[in-house]
């Protein structure tokens, strides 16, 4: 399947057209788009697993005038994750929607999301990303707007603003990089780039562009109204998925192409910021009041560990050790991915069901939703990094890469962060499971729960004790990068 | 003597900082959206300064072709912010309208008991 | 040997799995739930015969599955998992019959028994864990497992001490994992071994080590209710009575006791540890919960709290036995993990029939109850009278051999002042129950009585756990020489550690 790496992004472009056209059998496009894709991904995965990483030039236009496409075990993995993601996300969604007026407009915005998910991940070069992650703003914004409330709108025009001038930022640093190397490509461009005012500069305002995208602290302030007023599968989709893409650049770039102009102290700054973030942040998510604000702002503290790898993964020494931080880091990303979109899906069952997400009026739902109840305290398990979740291993290595490192200040973040997170996890558990009766029938919207299971289950158990292959793979691409 | 390039260059710059600095000032959506075209409109210039290669030579068409994409993006962007400001002040607009005919209606229900007591 | 090393794993499934199907099994069918119960805790039963079997005839059993590089889970069947595992699968059994009887008529019965599956699955993979990975990732189950028992009840009062409970749990979790990936950064994976690992790598900073002792102590603690730690515990009273019975005598204190036992014996290597100078630190805070305990208890009137804060004392026995250097005190405190079990969950089961049959909660309303309830209230009194060291029930045993211990490793100056005074405190706190349950003429109403239904005081399954455990009890104590007892097991534990 040597085109799988096409079909990964052309399937839902079509399916996206095609569902503008064919509203009425919209869901059955987008489901059926997605899966198709979903099965290429993992065709990409294999072949990258198999055969190390791979370049695909499009047209057989060779880079510098053409649009080339490149998968490697990071790439490919946060591909499966994301398309597994959007999948179950679209089997909820296509049971979420009452209205047919926000159906028609829901789908095609939906796939066109999914493509700029997929084509941002396969990019090789800098331009590509540039278009695929305004495509990928302008779609999230539209999402988020079309629970078409007042609170939405104001979020939405809110994201919209920061994500452009965080576009433009990083595009004033595409045009630095062009003027010093003239070209764009990333694989080029890894070897060319130095260590000088121009790099730093440019790697600068890249890197200050990606923080307003990736909402780290203090640049956070759009993400919890977005994501707690868009619909609950945007939600999923924007938490799990949106703002990791932008740390995958980050991390892209760093590792691939300004691996020689990054300082410990510029890294030592994104972690600073990233410990904040994950206190800060696990703070506001136990005054939240409702579950979805709940979850936005734990994004902001899950993100926030995120950063936290990386003065770590600067520090460590190449080998063995450094490749563990990095796994682990990735390990993480994908864990929240997973338990976070399990999460806003239960919400919106619950949303749905009592009519509010108010966590104090949850009395009841334990009751009533046994099974959403049972997804969410998985995902919270997942969140607060207990075992067997897929996190837990990230917190180990963060731990030990601090040893290893000499950096101990993270550990009391990270035991702070924990302590917080089981606060506010516990804290909707202690709420939903009130006194009475027994629990009556346990699958009440099978369309919409079992997806969120599914995810569930992903963080949880497959994340925790199947992630050898994980290790393998990433180990794979830390020795094919060489340097 | 600064170069031509340059001086465009930095025309681009400062076109960008203005426009940042407004960005960051303003709250109202509509003059926040234009600083943004400003800064847009910056970068592109630099853009274009980078396809300069001289009086005779030919332009780079790299550049340009990113210039462009990134018009088309900062229309779109903004027609989509646009429609989006409408959108809400609709919402807004409608608000108030069912505000003040609730009031309305509140007030003439206790007129006509008065009405009915006069009678 | 292949089938006995996947033992272990049978062994953790045989209550995984059942717990799972519990779940799904509607609230009212409750043939299949009890059908479902006694299928795991009779087949763990036997299979925990076997392992039994295979470790005293020197057989080995090990399973591992690699997580992550340098991070293998690890199944382990050697003499003090088997000690502990045999406590959990028996008493578990015992439990399950008197929770079937204490919750006949209460809601959630699939909830509660699914999650006291998981919780005994929890209990169980900690026992047979083979490195400080495996260990640390079932203790923290541990805890996810028994959050909803105490919070069962559903009333603000549970949701409060199961935050509590939470609280306390999950910090401790993080410290204990804090020490344990210290370690690891520095020695790399440990696998538990007879005689400690630390020692033989000379090349490891001794205050590094001390420092992580401290952690892993902290954190262990917490389950182990070491002051100031145990805060937690009387708070989790609120539970039912099967849950206290089995948190207290089998799963969570148990878990940080082990825990303990653990560390210094197969991480650090007890002779190591004392040369580290760790071991008076660990002696010293445990002889002071061991009297603070007591001397709490002295004060409380309600019955459980009277038990907990009991608890709190005695579960320091084994922590004290751990920390002083000699194979006598080493028996002495494995075989009180044993005893103690027994003993107090005998003490649980009692406090919960009382509440349950005559709505007594406190001592002052135990006036005359030995005559209306005479066979729980004379499982009360052995159990009682073991607590308080009197021979020939099992409590005797373990003190004798502390004692004995402690006078042949020149701490008896300290040590037996503190085994005496807490022996006086709890006959000071027990006897006064017994005499008024004995001798005082009985009160005219009892708070909340329910009528008495066939021959026996109350229903079987509430009734014959008490008696069958004192019974255990009295057995442990005079049968203690022969083989298979938990003596004969705590020396041969004692044996292989030195």
């Amino acid at each position: 399947m040597s085109n799988a790496i096409i079909w990964v992004i052309m399937i839902p472009l079509l399916g996206s057209l095609i569902s503008i056209i064919w509203s009425r059998y919209a869901s059955l496009i987008a489901i059926i788009s997605n899966l198709v894709a979903l099965v290429a991904s993992t065709a990409v995965l294999m072949r990258v697993y198999q055969s190390g990483p791979f370049l695909h030039e499009l047209g057989g236009w060779h880079a510098g005038l053409g649009i080339s496409l490149r998968a490697d075990a990071l790439s490919s993995i946060l591909l499966v994750m994301s398309m597994t993601v959007i999948s179950a996300a679209t089997f909820y969604a296509s049971a979420y929607f009452t209205d047919a007026a926000k159906r028609a407009r829901f789908w095609p915005l939906w796939l066109m999301l999914t493509v700029a998910l997929n084509a941002l991940l396969l990019s090789g070069d800098l331009f590509n990303l540039y278009v695929t992650l305004e495509l990928l703003g302008l779609s999230a914004v539209a999402l988020t707007a079309l629970s078409d409330n007042r609170a939405a709108l104001q979020a939405a025009i809110r994201y919209l603003s920061i994500g452009l001038l965080g576009s433009l930022v990083f595009l004033a640093g595409v045009a630095l990089v062009y003027a010093g190397y003239g070209t764009l490509d990333l694989a080029t461009l890894a070897s060319l780039v130095q260590a000088n005012p121009l790099s730093q500069v440019a790697f600068g305002l890249m890197t200050a562009g990606l923080l307003i995208k990736s909402a780290l602290f203090p640049l956070h302030f759009w993400l919890p109204s977005a994501h707690a007023s868009a619909p609950a599968p945007v939600s999923a989709a924007l938490s799990a998925l949106v703002v990791k893409v932008a740390v995958y650049i980050l991390l892209r770039l760093w590792v691939d192409v300004f691996d020689l102009v990054l300082t410990l102290s510029s890294t030592m700054l994104l972690g600073i910021l990233g410990a904040i973030a994950v206190i800060w942040g696990s703070w506001q998510a136990l005054q939240a009041q409702r579950l979805k604000l709940m979850a936005a702002y734990s994004t902001v503290a899950q993100i926030g560990y995120l950063f936290i790898f990386l003065p770590l993964i600067a520090a460590l020494p190449e080998g063995a050790l450094q490749d563990a931080a990095f796994t682990a880091l990735l390990l993480m990303a994908l864990t929240h991915g997973f338990a976070k979109s399990a999460f806003f899906l239960s919400a919106g069952v619950i949303q749905q069901y009592c009519g509010h997400d108010r966590i104090a009026e949850l009395g009841g739902t334990a009751r009533a939703l046994p099974l959403t109840i049972f997804v969410i305290s998985l995902s919270g398990v997942a969140l607060i990094g207990l075992p067997p979740s897929g996190s837990f291993l990230g917190k180990w290595y963060l731990i030990s890469s601090s040893f290893q490192a000499g950096q101990w200040w993270w550990i009391p973040v990270v035991l702070v962060g924990s302590v917080l997170a089981t606060a506010y996890v516990f804290r909707i558990l202690g709420h939903a499971f009130g006194p009475g009766e027994s629990i009556g029938r346990v699958l009440n919207r099978g369309r919409e729960e079992i997806p969120a299971l599914i995810l569930a289950l992903f963080a949880t158990l497959i994340l925790g004790f199947g992630s050898a292959e994980l290790w393998d793979l990433v180990a794979q691409h830390a020795e094919a990068a060489g340097n | 003597m600064i170069s031509t390039q340059l001086l465009y260059a930095l025309a681009g710059v400062g076109l960008f900082a203005i426009g940042l600095r407004a960005t960051l000032l303003h709250h109202l959506l509509l003059p926040r959206l234009l600083a943004l075209n400003v800064c847009g409109a910056g970068v592109f210039l630099i853009f274009i300064a980078i396809a300069y290669a001289g009086i005779e030579g030919m332009p780079d068409p790299v550049p340009h072709a990113l210039v462009l994409t990134g018009i088309v993006v900062a229309v779109s962007a903004t027609a989509m912010a646009l429609a989006l400001g409408r959108r809400l002040e609709n919402i807004k607009s409608d608000a108030i309208k069912s505000e003040a005919t609730k009031s309305e209606t509140l007030k003439s229900a206790a007129v006509k008991p008065e009405a009915m007591n006069d009678e | 040997m292949d089938f006995f090393d996947n033992l272990p794993l049978l062994i953790l499934l045989s209550s995984l799995l059942p717990g799972l199907a519990i779940f799904l099994v509607r609230e009212e069918n409750h043939v299949l739930r009890t059908s479902l119960n006694m299928f795991g805790a009779l087949t763990k039963l036997a299979l925990v015969g076997l392992m039994i079997w295979g470790v005293y005839h020197e057989w080995v059993s090990d399973m591992r599955w690699q997580i992550a590089p340098g991070l293998e889970l690890v199944l382990h069947a050697d003499a003090l998992s088997v000690v502990f595992v045999t406590l959990s699968t028996v008493l578990w059994l015992v439990t399950t019959i008197y929770a079937i009887g204490y919750l006949e008529h209460s809601p959630h019965r699939s909830r509660f028994f699914g999650f006291f599956s998981l919780c005994v699955t929890a209990t169980v993979g900690l026992a047979l864990a083979g490195n400080l990975f495996t260990f640390v990732i079932f203790y923290e189950l541990l805890t996810l497992a028994t959050y909803p028992l105490v919070a069962h009840k559903g009333t603000p009062e549970a949701v409060r001490g199961a935050r509590t409970y939470l609280t306390y749990t999950l910090g401790g979790g993080v410290l204990l994992l804090i020490g344990v990936v210290w370690l690891h950064t520095i020695a790399g994976p440990i696998d538990f071994q007879e005689r400690g690992v630390l020692s033989g790598l000379t090349h490891l900073d001794p205050w590094t080590l001390r420092w992580i002792f401290l952690f892993m102590i902290i954190g262990l603690g917490v389950k182990a209710a070491l002051f100031p730690l145990h805060g937690w515990l009387p708070k989790a009273m609120v539970a039912p009575a099967p849950v206290s019975a089995l948190l207290h005598a089998v799963a969570v204190v148990k878990a940080g006791a082990f825990g303990i036992i653990r560390v210094v014996y197969d991480v650090f290597g007890v002779e190591y540890a004392a040369a580290l100078g760790l071991l008076p630190f660990l002696g010293a805070i445990a002889a002071f919960t061991i009297i603070y305990g007591s001397v709490r208890a002295l004060s409380q009137d309600h019955l459980k709290r009277r038990l907990a804060y009991s608890t709190i004392s005695q579960v320091s026995y084994i922590a004290l036995g751990t920390a002083i250097l000699g194979p006598l005190a080493t028996i002495g405190g494995v075989v009180h993990l044993v005893h103690q079990g027994v003993m107090k969950i005998t003490l649980f089961f009692a406090a919960g029939n009382y509440a349950e049959t005559l709505g007594i909660h406190h001592v002052s309303e135990m006036d005359g109850v030995g005559k209306r309830m005479p066979a729980t209230t004379l499982a009360f009194s052995v159990a009682a009278l073991g607590m308080i060291g009197i021979p020939p029930i099992a409590g005797f045993i373990s003190k004798w051999y502390l004692g004995l211990g402690a006078f042949q490793a020149g701490a008896g100056f300290w040590v037996i002042p503190v085994l005496v005074a807490s022996s006086l405190l709890n006959a000071a706190y027990f006897l006064p129950i017994l005499y008024r349950a004995w001798f005082k003429p009985a009160v005219v109403k009892w708070p909340a009585e329910k009528p008495q239904s066939g021959r026996w005081e109350m229903p079987g399954a509430l009734m014959w756990p008490p008696v069958i455990t004192a019974i255990l009890a009295l057995l442990f104590g005079l049968l203690a020489g022969a083989p298979f007892s938990p003596l004969e097991w705590a020396t041969l534990i004692a044996g292989r550690e030195y």
